[in-house]
Order: structure tokens, then sequence, then C-alpha cells
């Protein structure tokens, strides 16, 4: 990735007064990447968002785009555009004036400037909404009309603050939807904030997961819903149960563990992410935590045969959630529930009102071993 | 429902009290068109008859319409000159952090409060210390102190309604400082620039004191009327011509507000969705 970065972050750093917004981040984003910056609000995303489009200085590091070094370079004669997070229409104008805006430095002749908004408005499906005044627009349509306005311009990157936040949840997942698409088409770099873990894992090539201006993790959707690094991933990307556990041996068939509720699981042995090398697993004695999703977990009403790795509970509370439902499991020396995610493809595996007793059965693979926090 | 809660109840007596209030505000101030109609000499009770002699007289007299001038002029001069430096300290004020920004809006605010025989004398001895002749360049000097704060008090809601991301979207799209002042904060604010423009021109209009004080030979308006006073034969136009300054005021400063009502309008419609 280093030899084709196109976006390069590197050992930023960046102070509000006494208070460190971003410490040390370091980011490769390559050509074409759609990627998002992941995290709670206050994590540092936005400022690292505002650095980029030059609205913050940095305090420490540098930031390359496209090989040049941004310091110096003022908001206005940077390769990159911004959506905002409220879209920033300008209310005095109308539409094909929002979407013409950056256009006066073209110098182009009138026609070709309007022929190149309708061409815009073609592509956010608006057709025919150039002379719409700014109030006259729904959440949406603003929306597309803060994408047109960047896009016309061809910038080499696009920067989106929470475009999608003040949307409704339909229209948000529709627009999910269009911008990937979006993206595709016009194959320019987006680097996308925002803190919707599911959003994220929709849209991205890669996301780098924020708290407190580091880094915690940066992965591909996949990687970081399958194997987080940290307690702080796992338990921010959807829905993860932890288990207190002590490390009793490592071998070649992975490590062996003590686990409070679980009793002795054997989980698989892997890398500690890029650039670091194989890891040998931590030592036997060790303390860990150990994770495991909740719909990795298969409830049964009777003792799963076959040897697999199981556990006796008892079902305290459960929900029916059409699709699929939700159960809450008592294990004996485990002071917290375990959740557990089912399909409901044949029906409700158990009885959601069931008061005997259940196994929980799982395949030793889709355990996780996480440093203690 | 809501005309019943608890907030909204009416309460009887307080309207009443409100009503009083507006009466004792605004009915000494009537008196002066009413007398400005009345056939008589002399201003009491009972009136005599309806007449328009005395706005007539005020026409033929040569002196009223060159002191109206001088007051137009300053007006105009200083409303523009005020609003111009009241949008750049405005902007300043609400756009940057300027430390001491608390200290400096209340140095501006200031002449509203202090005496404005104090800003006279001061000014007079500074300008013959100076040996600058007293003109209308003077008042119009005196002027500025005091419509200031009317400019800056009008502006400021203007330029924090709406949100700061509009400008920097203007910067992200590759206009640079100058050309975001033209393009997108100007029209923006621009009914404040408006109401702005009419207020200062009132207040300058209006004023006395430190015209009183900086004037040469050349009588504003309100000078005029003071002069004229000591005759009572001229009192009744004196009456007509304050019964016109009066109408003209509430016309201008309330078209002002007009034009600018709703100061946020720009932040409205920023996070409407």
């Amino acid at each position: 990735m280093s030899g084709q970065a196109f976006i390069s972050i590197r050992q930023v750093e960046k102070y509000f007064g006494k208070f460190q917004a971003i410490d040390d981040v370091s980011i490769e984003i390559g050509h074409g990447e759609f990627f998002s910056l992941l995290g709670a609000s206050g994590c540092g995303k936005t400022t690292l968002l505002r650095m980029l489009a030059g609205f913050e200085a940095t305090s420490g590091g540098e930031i390359f785009i496209d090989g040049q070094p941004m310091s110096d370079v003022p908001p206005h004669m940077r390769p990159v555009n911004m959506v905002f997070q409220n879209y920033a229409i300008f209310p005095h104008l109308n539409v094909r004036d929002n979407i013409a805006y950056g256009l006066r430095k073209h110098r182009l002749a009138r026609a070709r400037r309007h022929e190149m908004v309708e061409e815009m408005l073609e592509l956010i499906k608006l057709p025919g909404f150039g002379d719409r005044k700014a109030n006259e627009l729904s959440g949406g349509q603003r929306q597309r009309i803060a994408l047109a306005r960047a896009l016309i311009l061809k910038p080499k990157v696009l920067l989106l603050d929470e475009p999608l936040g003040a949307l409704d949840k339909q229209l948000r997942e529709q627009m999910q939807l269009e911008l990937r698409a979006l993206q595709r088409t016009v194959g320019i770099t987006f680097v996308f904030v925002t803190h919707d873990q599911e959003e994220a894992l929709t849209l991205s090539d890669r996301i780098a997961v924020m708290s407190r201006g580091r880094v915690l993790q940066l992965d591909t959707p996949t990687g970081l819903y399958e194997t987080p690094r940290n307690r702080e991933v796992a338990s921010f990307i959807g829905t993860m149960n932890f288990f207190d556990a002590k490390v009793s041996g490592t071998g070649a068939a992975g490590i062996e563990l003590e686990a409070a509720g679980l009793g002795r699981i054997r989980a698989p042995l892997r890398d500690g992410g890029p650039g670091s090398a194989p890891d040998s697993g931590p030592a036997p004695g060790a303390r860990v935590q150990v994770a495991i999703r909740p719909e990795k977990l298969e409830l049964s009403a009777t003792p799963p045969g076959g040897g697999a790795a199981s556990v006796e509970g008892r079902v305290e509370t459960a929900a029916y959630l059409g699709e699929r439902s939700h159960f809450f499991v008592r294990l004996d020396g485990l002071d917290h529930l375990v959740a557990v995610s089912a399909q409901n493809r044949e029906g409700v595996p158990i009885g959601t009102d069931r008061t005997g007793p259940v196994w929980l059965s799982w395949n030793p693979a889709s355990v996780v071993v996480l440093p203690d926090a | 429902m809501s005309s019943d809660s608890y907030i909204k109840r009416k309460n009887r007596p307080l309207q009443v009290y409100a009503v009083i209030f507006l009466i004792v505000l605004y009915v000494p101030v009537l008196f002066l068109p009413l007398f400005s109609f009345n056939d008589s000499l002399y201003v009491r009770f009972p009136l005599k008859g309806f007449t328009w002699q005395w706005y007539g007289e005020l026409f033929e007299r040569e002196p009223v319409w060159s002191a109206l001038m001088n007051s137009i002029k300053i007006g105009a001069a200083v409303s523009v000159l005020s609003t111009a430096m009241g949008v750049f300290a405005a902007k300043a004020i609400t756009r940057y952090r300027i430390p001491g920004r608390g200290p400096l809006v209340g140095f501006i605010m200031l002449p509203l409060v202090v005496p404005l025989i104090i800003f006279g004398v001061a000014l007079l001895v500074l300008l013959s210390q100076l040996g600058v002749p007293l003109s209308l360049y003077t008042v119009a000097l005196g002027h500025m102190i005091i419509c200031l704060p009317f400019a800056v008090a009008t502006l400021i809601p203007r330029f924090e309604g709406f949100d700061k991301s509009i400008e920097e979207a203007s910067a992200d799209l590759g206009e640079n400082a100058w050309w975001t002042f033209w393009r997108v904060t100007l029209p923006m604010v621009l009914p404040g620039v408006i109401a702005s423009l009419m207020l200062t021109f009132t207040v300058s209009f209006d004023e006395f004191i430190l015209a009183f004080f900086l004037s040469g030979t050349q009588p504003t308006l309100p000078m005029y009327i003071w002069g004229q006073l000591r005759f009572p034969q001229e009192f009744p136009s004196i009456l007509a011509l304050a019964s016109m300054i009066i109408a003209m005021s509430f016309i201008v400063v309330f078209i002002g507000m007009w034009i600018n009502r709703g100061a946020s309008f720009g932040a409205v419609k920023g996070d409407e969705t």
C-alpha cells in the first residue's frame, strides 16, 4: 500500500489548547479507495477530515495528497472537496448556482457551464431541479446537491462528513447504495466520516476505527468484524460476548484456554495483524479475553453430539425479532448473560419461554482471543 | 388548549398595565401632530379647527430646505460609513478568535450609555486644538461615534445567525477569503446591512447634541428646530416639521426591521431537513 498511497497521513497530531484531539495518527489511503473513519463522537474523526480539507492546521506531522505536502496549502487550493454534515447549501442561490459555484475560476462559456450542471443533475438523479430554490429541497435532495457541487470540480479526493446522518433510516439505506455506486462510477477516492458502524461496514473498502484521537485498528470490514484486535474495537463493531480467560497452553493446533463460564476451550492462532510478525500466541498463564459473536453461538435443547465445543445454560430472557431471535443465556460461573442470535430459518430453534436447560455450541475457529483490557 | 396552559394563560391586570404603559409612552408624542393641524398659534385646548397652513408655510421657507439637505447629506454619509465599518467589525467579532473580545464589544457599545454632551465637549476641544474648522464634516465625525454601535448591534446577530460551514464550503469550492465575502457572506447578511443603513440614517438625522457642539455655520434640521423655538409665531410650523420627522423615522425604522425580520434565517434554513 505504501508505494501507491494517494493520501498519506504521517504522524499527525492536533492540539486544541491543551486538549489533544489527534494523537500520532498515520494512515495511507489508496487511489480510488472508499475509506471510512469510524468512531464515537469526540474521537477525532471529524478533526482529521477537517485537517485533510485544510480547515484545521496540523500541530505535528504532515499530510500528503498525491505526493504533495499540504501544510502550506490553504483550503481553496487543495485538490479535495467536501460534503458537509449539514450540507452547507448556499441558501441565497438556486440549485444551478449552488452546483456551479466552484466553476467561476474555470471561465467557461455560459452554455458549457449550463451543460455541466445538467450533467451533474442527471448523475444525482435530480434532472430539471436547476431553478429550485435552496429552501424548497428535502434533506435527501440537499445531500445530493452538496455531492454534485463537489463532484463537478472533479476533485482527486471527496471528503464526506457524516453526510447521511440527517436522513431518516429508509432514505439513508437508499443513499448508501447510491453513494457506493456513485463512487465506483466516478472512481475518485472517498474519505467518509461516520459514527454508524453498520454504514461503515456496508460502504467501505477499509475502515480506521478511532477513539480518543488514536487509530485503534485499520482493516477491511470483514477483518474488523471477524478478527478485532482489542476489546474496544470488538465491542464498538457489532455485539460481542466477552469471557475472562487464562491461557493454559499454546500449540500448533491453537491456543488452549480456561474461560469463565465456558470451561476448557480452544481458539485458533492468528497473525498479530498486517506488518507484525506471525504471533506465537500469548504465554501460558496470561490473562486474556475470549470473544464470540452472538450469531456464532448455536442454541439447542439437547446436548450436541460429536464432541463439539459446548456448554450448558439456561435462557433468562428472549426476544422474537421476526427474521431472527435474540436469547440471553445464564451460564454457571459467569456474572453476565451471554447473547445468542439465531436465524429463524426453520422456525424458532427453541421456545422463547423455555425454562429447561439449553446447550450452547460453537466452532473453535470463531473464537477470538484479545488482550486483557 | 394552549391558550389556557400555565405559561400562556391570560393575566388581565398585566394586560391593562401594558396598555397604560404604551399610552403614557406615546400620547405626548401624539400631541405634536394633533396641534400641528390646529388652526391657532397657541398650543392649548380646545382645538380651534383643521388647517394645512403650518405645513404649507414650511415648504416656502428656504432655511428649512437647506437644513434638511444638510441632515440628509450627513445621514447618508454616516449611514454608509458606519454600516461598512459595522460589517467588518461584526465579521471580526463573530468569526475570529480575538483576545479581549468582550471588552472590545463593550467599547464599541459604550457611546450608547455615555452622555453625548461628554463626547461633544471632548471632540470640540480636540478639533479646536487640531485647528480643524467646524463644518458638516465634523458633525458627521461625531455621528459616526453614535451610529457605529447601532450598526454593530444590528449586524452581529446576522453574522451569528448563519452557519460558518457555509463560508467553509465556499473556501472548499475554491474561493479565497475575498471572493467568499462577496459571493457568500455579504449576500447572507444583506438584510442586516439594509436595516443598519436605515437605522443609522435615522439616528444621525435625529441627533441634536453632537450637531450642536460640532456644526459650523450650516445647521442640521434638529438644530434649525431648536433655533426656531425662540419665535412663538413659528411654533406651529415646528410642530408640523416635528410631526413629519416622527412619521418618517417610524416608517424608515419599521421598514428596516421588517427587512431584517428573523435575523437567524440562514441558520434555520441550513438546518432544515
